[in-house]
């Protein structure tokens, strides 16, 4: 055994215990008890992982060079984000996953591959790579709202048919390419419509459904990572990327479940949006509007209060009055629980992390499945920037483009705060008849405002 | 061929694993979940650090893939850690 093969021996051993910690770290993720361990497992494989391949590179120094500029870039970009814009961080960063493995590829394709087989993977680890690069990075634009192109305009139209034209060309490449003596660069022709189509994958997906795509998006980057695993013959990564793939494809299936829509529907179609509001518009009543301190009164006299938040917390920053007012309500002798859709928000669990952030242990987030069939007993549902989650068309009415979604079912509670801006409807676009219920209660304007002056009443 | 079918067979494995593993995730931990195996798919650095380097281009094409990945791996795991840190339980 010469020197050599020894250590590619000693690698692959390592990379197998390597796996294992993997494994382990990402099953404590799933538990609340264990998750920080877990976290810590999954890091400290990935580190042994990149150590053991560190030791037999050849003129190490670039590479090292480029591990500390992106530990640099990473940590402080990781510890400067405010909690929240974690939606748009975690696209971002899985760009630069992503980005990382269709480079992979980029370089394999340069080192002339040999057989059928290595040539398909080279292609298909370069398509999902980038589409999982640039696709991320529009995910983040829209996220941190930099990105603000409709989904009829022209422009998103284009890169719609240049995402469909990649598809083909992908297949050519695929396919027609090993057979055929090309007489143009296929390959660079590749790597441009990648590059765009993942651009046209993302840009015409609306900012609700944003929780589905950044799931898939996370479950391709693994998927990516796994394929350059096979192309590159190494374990670890085959391991690793897999997980991260299932993962992903798990928060994906729960995000579309919980809005009752298949994933084809969500990235090919989107909603219809016109379908009923014909119907809905004439049983439209009168709302009623509550000020601020006939709220309090209300609240002040309930035994049990639930709170719904939905993006318009997210968006008027309200989770820390939010979580000031539970205590208050607590304090005067109030059951207070939080009700969590699991797609409010704009990515899977976004409203547990801003709660978390202001501080609301998590034994009190509650899933509608736990809430809605002790919804009678609830003397007052505090809605807070939530719409389609709250909807009862999705129960009540079968001709709705959102019937049959899960909701929380806030309409069977005693009495309905909701609290909003204006009129307008929801993502869905969507009228809601909740707000014309008897029992509804609407409170105008700025969510943290209103809140802020319900905790100020209470305080007095 | 062979070697590629043995690794067919890990990698179908490893992602009924871990499907099995995170199939009943309790749905305060998306995105900490989202936000780990986001950090975990950084291993594409290891796949970064292997690639052969024998010209400018694939010397440069190294270096960019080894930048990337461990911004997806620091910022992957830090983040995450800072959010698992906020749960608390009552």
């Amino acid at each position: 055994m010469t020197f050599l093969s020894e250590i590619s021996a000693i690698q692959n051993i390592v990379y197998i215990f390597s796996s294992i910690l993997f494994i382990t770290g990402i099953k404590m993720l799933g538990k609340e008890d264990t998750a920080v361990k877990g976290n810590f497992f999954s890091a400290l494989a990935m580190f042994i992982a990149v150590g053991i391949t560190v030791i037999d590179i050849v003129n190490p120094l670039v590479l090292l060079g480029g591990i500390a500029l992106g530990a640099l870039i990473g940590s402080i970009i990781a510890l400067k984000v405010k909690m929240t814009s974690i939606p748009e961080m975690v696209a971002l960063f899985n760009g630069f996953g992503g980005l990382a493995t269709f480079l992979i590829a980029w370089s394999e394709y340069n080192s002339i591959p040999d057989n059928l087989f290595q040539h398909v993977l080279v292609m298909t680890t370069l398509y999902i790579g980038g589409v999982t690069f640039t696709g991320s990075l529009i995910a983040y634009g829209k996220l941190a709202e930099k990105i603000k192109i409709a989904k009829t305009s022209f422009i998103t139209k284009i890169f719609t048919t240049i995402f469909y034209a990649s598809l083909v060309f992908l297949i050519y490449s695929v396919f027609v390419t090993p057979l055929l003596v090309t007489n143009f660069e296929f390959f660079t022709v590749l790597l441009v419509l990648t590059l765009m189509g993942g651009i046209g994958f993302v840009l015409p997906i609306g900012g609700g459904d944003m929780p589905v795509v950044i799931s898939l998006l996370n479950s391709f980057s693994g998927i990516a990572a796994a394929f350059a695993g096979l192309l590159l013959l190494n374990n670890v990564l085959i391991v690793a990327g897999s997980l991260v793939g299932a993962s992903g494809l798990i928060l994906t299936v729960i995000m579309a479940k919980a809005m009752n829509r298949s994933i084809n529907n969500i990235l090919f179609v989107g909603y219809a949006s016109s379908s009923s509001s014909g119907s809905s518009a004439e049983e439209q009543g009168e709302v009623s509007p509550i000020s601020v301190s006939d709220a309090y009164l209300i609240l002040e006299s309930a035994s049990s209060v639930l709170i719904i938040p939905g993006y318009g917390m997210a968006v008027a920053q309200a989770q820390h009055v939010v979580r000031e007012l539970g205590e208050l309500l607590e304090e005067n002798g109030t059951e207070v629980k939080y009700g969590i859709h699991p797609v409010a928000g704009r990515m899977p669990g976004h409203m547990n992390v801003l709660l978390a952030e202001a501080n609301v242990p998590y034994d009190v987030l509650a899933e509608p499945d736990d809430v809605n069939p002790t919804m009678d007993a609830v003397d007052v549902a505090v809605v807070i920037g939530a719409n389609d989650v709250v909807n009862p068309s999705a129960t009540e009415e079968p001709g709705s483009p959102i019937y049959g979604m899960p909701i929380i079912e806030v309409h069977n509670a005693k009495t309905v705060f909701v609290l909003k801006r204006s009129m307008s409807s929801g993502f869905a676009g969507v009228q809601n008849p909740l707000f014309f219920k008897q029992n509804t209660r609407m409170l105008f304007g700025d969510a943290k405002e209103s809140i802020g002056g319900l905790v100020s009443e209470f305080k007095e | 061929m062979e070697t590629y079918i043995l690794l067919g067979f890990v990698l179908i494995l490893s992602i009924y694993l871990g499907l099995e593993l995170i199939a009943k995730v309790p749905s305060t931990l998306h995105t900490p979940l989202m936000s780990g195996a986001n950090a975990i798919s950084g291993i594409a650095l290891v796949g970064a650090l292997v690639l052969s380097r024998e010209s400018d281009l694939q010397n440069m094409i190294a270096f960019f893939a080894v930048t990337f990945a461990s911004i997806n791996v620091f910022g992957g795991y830090l983040v995450t850690n800072r959010m698992l840190k906020m749960f608390k339980k009552k």
